[in-house]
């Protein structure tokens, strides 16, 4: 099983990656619950290379990958020429902080590394690739 | 895409939120409780019922007006979440730190209690 989507860096662009991944996931007859906490990681980290490495220009495009190599394992590659957002680099702020500093960002950073068992990064041939492991 | 509708009922503001509030929606959210605010409302009650998906854009317009909420005295309390949203919120444990009732008279009651 393999599978690819390729979409530009607007925000109006996160429904379809949803429906991309869901319908994915669907198909793989993977549990209810599970497919919304993947689904949401998968939006978390589109949205955050959107606005951080695209500065949401819809030219630039994001591409993702869905591999599921061995029963129980799922992984999603997000692939880029940005620059590298990686999320295990930030400290996620502690939820009273955000509170306190009326912050609407840094919770999907703590949603992301809730939800997925393996989050890196590599590039190659110039490209930036975020490897999301999952098992199930 | 997300639609919004407000009504009033027993002098509560209620806030429906119909659709999927992602990044490019959480705006929308904002302005809506932001305008419940400004109008002067001591009584919020967020509508899930028909919330079908939450990132985390929408649940840090929630918590960006716990501080406020609490100085000004105003409650708010959500109400009718489905499986997968509730999910969400106990991901981040924010189940703790907002109020959620199951039903609207369940969350009207709370917010009247809380207002006393």
């Amino acid at each position: 099983m393999n599978y690819r989507y390729n979409i530009g860096c607007s925000l109006s662009n996160l429904k379809g990656i949803r429906d991309f991944v869901r319908n994915t996931l669907h198909e793989n007859h993977v549990p209810e619950l599970q497919i919304s906490a993947i689904v949401l990681a998968l939006d978390e980290m589109c949205s955050n290379l959107m606005i951080h490495a695209h500065h949401c220009n819809p030219n630039h495009f994001l591409e993702l990958h869905i591999n599921h190599p061995d029963k129980g394992i799922y992984v999603f590659e997000i692939i880029d020429d940005g620059s590298v957002f990686d999320i295990n680099q930030f400290n996620e702020p502690g939820m009273d902080s955000l509170v306190h500093e009326k912050r609407k960002g840094g919770l999907g950073i703590r949603l992301v590394k809730s939800i997925m068992d393996k989050i890196e990064y590599t590039s190659e041939g110039g490209k930036n690739i975020c490897r999301l492991t999952k098992e199930i | 895409m997300v639609h919004i509708k407000r009504l009033q009922e027993n002098g509560a503001d209620i806030i429906a939120v119909i659709g999927e509030i992602d990044a490019s929606s959480s705006i929308e959210l904002d302005l809506a409780i932001a305008k419940s605010v400004g109008e002067g409302f001591k009584r919020i009650l967020v509508d899930c019922h028909a919330l079908e998906y939450i990132s985390s854009a929408g649940l840090g317009v929630f918590m960006s007006y716990i501080e406020e909420f609490r100085d000004k005295k105003i409650q708010m309390v959500l109400f009718g979440l489905k499986e997968k949203v509730i999910n969400t919120f106990q991901i981040l444990g924010l189940a703790e730190l907002l109020h959620i009732r199951e039903s609207k008279s369940e969350a009207l009651k709370l917010a009247n209690e809380l207002s006393v």
